[in-house]
């Protein structure tokens, strides 16, 4: 059997055996009517929850933060504007014609989220922020930085969001990578990033 | 809020280095103390026999004669359990939710043909190549020849039980394919070459001092050495470079969303994405069931999944795939294998509903006592009881007894499946096949001519009652009556409710 022949049979053995019955497709509510109103201090409380850290400036301005964090750290691999140009850190820009698997020996890979999830503390990274998608993934740290106006309150409203429709990838991450499959002990790293940090910083225009 | 320099201290859960802080329970992370436990020899699973019906009570007496396993997966998958419980309680609409998953699930199976359509058309636009396979040999062999095509000779992968279903492994070695599993429980169960027991952690019946040894022999780990941070770690340092060499990445597909023709794959390792964006080749198997409406219901879906398997509120990646990376290709091969058969069974159609969380295995007393592999089929527990013999109703008809029929994966289920209620349905079925024991036979025959005539069966409890009082324990417990093996009959009481009432109500019906 071709696929073409496959699918006319799928189709209809479908048609055949499908339930003779006519329900409608229901309307999902927002559910947010009690969503709280500081939309940051709830994300924030779930990305801990969730395995992920909070990169506080200690009253620096962010991206001197950011600079501290990822001094003398190895390999940086940077998909934002706010560290190029540092000649002091051993950056590597991304860019989009690159291998995905050169970015195998970073240490700390540094990407912008799209937008942020209280509900779940979920980061959304497109492949507009990603660049090279494997920038989220290889690395053995990521620093995402969330602008703190770019955060919703649930999976519903993020659904609507319109990076969902327009992007051929995007991923809500939450945390670092982890796993339990061992007797239930939870451990970061399973195989993407080890740690995830997220540092709030307004876009700059 | 910063715990930039949070330690991780050693943990009822037995993290002694670099795992996750102890007070994180996210994921499929434990919230219990899990005490050390073994080495013991791990029991395996059912014994295959061709085509002869499964004996899963001899794999579940095994299962429950290995005490360090037993208790381990009991307390494991319980907690599990209760972790889903802890997130019910906090979402409000959580039963409204399941109200909606479930409508849409209906509504969308409904109209399949509709929005396999739609999804197809929207997927071709976004550059998506999609396959069509009536069963698992196509699915195969149509994979097989995209990766000739390619001249792909390793491949990488995330969990998908469609291709546990299609045999897809071993297919691939006949084609000189190298297959490595990404997701750490089911790399772990490849390399033991066991099939996985649970859908949602693959190895949970494996002690950590079963993975050392299965580590130890494949990967050259310290066999004496089962801490598992290092175990976990040995895995990663051993899988990273297959990642990085692999010809072509392969995932499942938890949701496919008609209105954009995107896949949406759930991990908490992040394998899925690492297998689908490394390489220049990225296959999806997909079954039809998988099909949903639009982003609106995926929200829904989303919200439901990893608290209803794990108790934790999302995936720590939720991953959307809507067309190939730009100089790459993306290949969706769209699985029949038996599906479109049960949508046309009137009683068991809605068992397509399913999403894969394994809420009612983590509640159900008989997986917890018996382990997965006990069931001998893909799928197992309650939802493997309902859907199995859809696949073969010889080999599995014996698995619908193996149910306490107390309803609790019915009330876990997300999207609402009445699955004891069908696993009784199933019972019946095969009695009309003739597919069941002798034995039970006999015994439904007599209590089927019982229950039939309530005068027969009113004259016949006292004595029954009074059977059970004085008959010897060789009559009850012996063994042909598998209700008693491992349970104890409940106390009778004296006087039937109709003794009772004849005697303080009189026939009136008023109080003596």
């Amino acid at each position: 059997m071709s696929s073409t022949d496959s699918r006319a049979a799928i189709f209809a053995a479908i048609r055949a055996n499908r339930p003779k019955i006519q329900p409608p497709l229901p309307d999902v509510p927002l559910f947010d009517e009690k969503a709280p109103s500081d939309l940051v201090t709830a994300f924030s409380e779930m990305l801990v929850k969730m395995g992920g850290k909070v990169l506080d400036p200690q009253g620096q301005d962010p991206i001197s933060a950011l600079r501290a964090a990822v001094a003398d750290k190895g390999i940086i691999a940077t998909c934002v504007p706010e560290l190029h140009g540092d000649a002091s850190l051993q950056i590597r820009q991304i860019l989009p014609d690159m291998d995905p698997h050169s970015l195998a020996d970073v240490e700390i890979g540094v990407v912008r989220a799209a937008f942020g999830v209280a509900e779940t503390g979920s980061l959304c990274l497109t492949d507009d922020e990603l660049i090279v998608n494997t920038s989220g993934y290889l690395p053995q740290h990521l620093i995402v930085l969330l602008d703190p106006s770019q955060i919703v309150a649930n999976l519903h409203n993020a659904y609507r969001r319109p990076e969902l429709r327009e992007h051929k990838y995007a991923v809500f991450q939450t945390g670092p990578s982890a796993t339990a499959d061992i007797e239930g002990v939870l451990i970061h790293g399973a195989q993407g990033v080890r740690s995830l940090r997220v540092l709030f910083c307004p876009e700059q225009d | 809020m910063s715990i930039e320099n949070q330690t991780a201290p050693t943990t009822p859960a037995g993290r002694t280095n670099d795992g996750a802080p102890a007070n994180l329970t996210h994921g499929a992370g434990a919230s219990v103390t899990m005490p050390a436990r073994g080495p013991e020899p791990q029991p395996r699973g059912a014994i295959i026999r061709g085509n002869h019906p499964i004996d899963q009570q001899e794999a579940a007496r095994r299962f429950m004669a290995a005490p360090q396993h037993l208790a381990m997966h009991d307390q494991r998958l319980w907690d599990l359990r209760k972790k889903r419980d802890g997130q019910k309680e906090i979402i409000e609409e959580w039963e409204d939710l399941r109200q909606l998953a479930s409508d849409i699930k209906t509504h969308t199976l409904t109209h399949l043909d509709t929005y396999l359509e739609q999804f197809e058309k929207n997927a071709i636009a976004n550059g998506v190549k999609v396959h069509w396979a009536k069963d698992a040999a196509e699915h195969n062999s149509i994979v097989a020849e995209i990766l000739r095509s390619k001249n792909a000779k390793s491949l990488i992968k995330s969990k998908s039980m469609l291709t546990e279903e299609c045999g897809f492994r071993e297919a691939m070695a006949h084609e000189g394919v190298t297959v490595v599993e990404t997701d750490l429980g089911e790399r772990i169960q490849q390399l033991d070459n066991e099939n996985p027991s649970h859908v949602v952690v693959p190895a949970v019946h494996k002690l950590r001092t079963d993975v050392a040894e299965v580590f130890a022999k494949t990967l050259g780990s310290d066999p004496n050495n089962s801490d598992v941070s290092y175990l976990t770690e040995q895995q990663r340092e051993h899988t990273r470079p297959l990642i990085l060499k692999a010809d072509a990445g392969m995932t499942g597909c938890n949701f496919a969303v008609a209105e954009t023709g995107s896949v949406v794959v759930c991990t908490n390792e992040g394998n899925a994405d690492l297998s689908a964006n490394t390489t220049g080749l990225h296959i999806v198997s997909m079954g039809i069931e998988k099909i949903i409406p639009n982003l609106n219901s995926l929200a829904v879906f989303v919200r439901m999944l990893s608290r209803s398997a794990l108790g934790s509120p999302i995936t720590q990646y939720t991953s959307h795939f809507r067309g190939p990376r730009r100089g790459a290709e993306m290949h969706i091969v769209i699985v029949d294998n038996g599906r479109t058969d049960r949508l046309g069974l009137e009683k068991f159609w809605t068992s397509l509903k399913c999403i894969r969380c394994g809420a009612c295995m983590n509640t159900c007393p008989v997986f917890r006592r018996s382990g997965g592999l006990s069931y001998g089929a893909t799928y197992a527990g309650p939802i493997g009881l309902i859907i199995d013999p859809t696949f073969n109703r010889h080999k599995y008809s014996t698995l619908p007894f193996s149910s306490t029929m107390n309803g609790s994966c019915t009330n876990v289920c997300p999207v609402k499946i009445n699955i004891h209620e069908q696993i009784a349905d199933w019972r019946q079925v095969l009695a009309e096949n003739h597919e069941i024991p002798a034995f039970k036979k006999s015994m439904m025959k007599a209590a089927g001519a019982l229950l039939a005539s309530p005068k027969l069966y009113r004259a016949s409890l006292p004595m029954a009652d009074s059977a059970l009082r004085h008959l010897p324990r060789f009559v009850l417990y012996n063994k042909l009556n598998t209700w008693t093996r491992g349970r104890e009959m409940p106390h009778v009481p004296k006087e039937t409710f109709h003794q009772w009432y004849k005697r303080t109500r009189g026939v009136d019906g008023k109080k003596k």
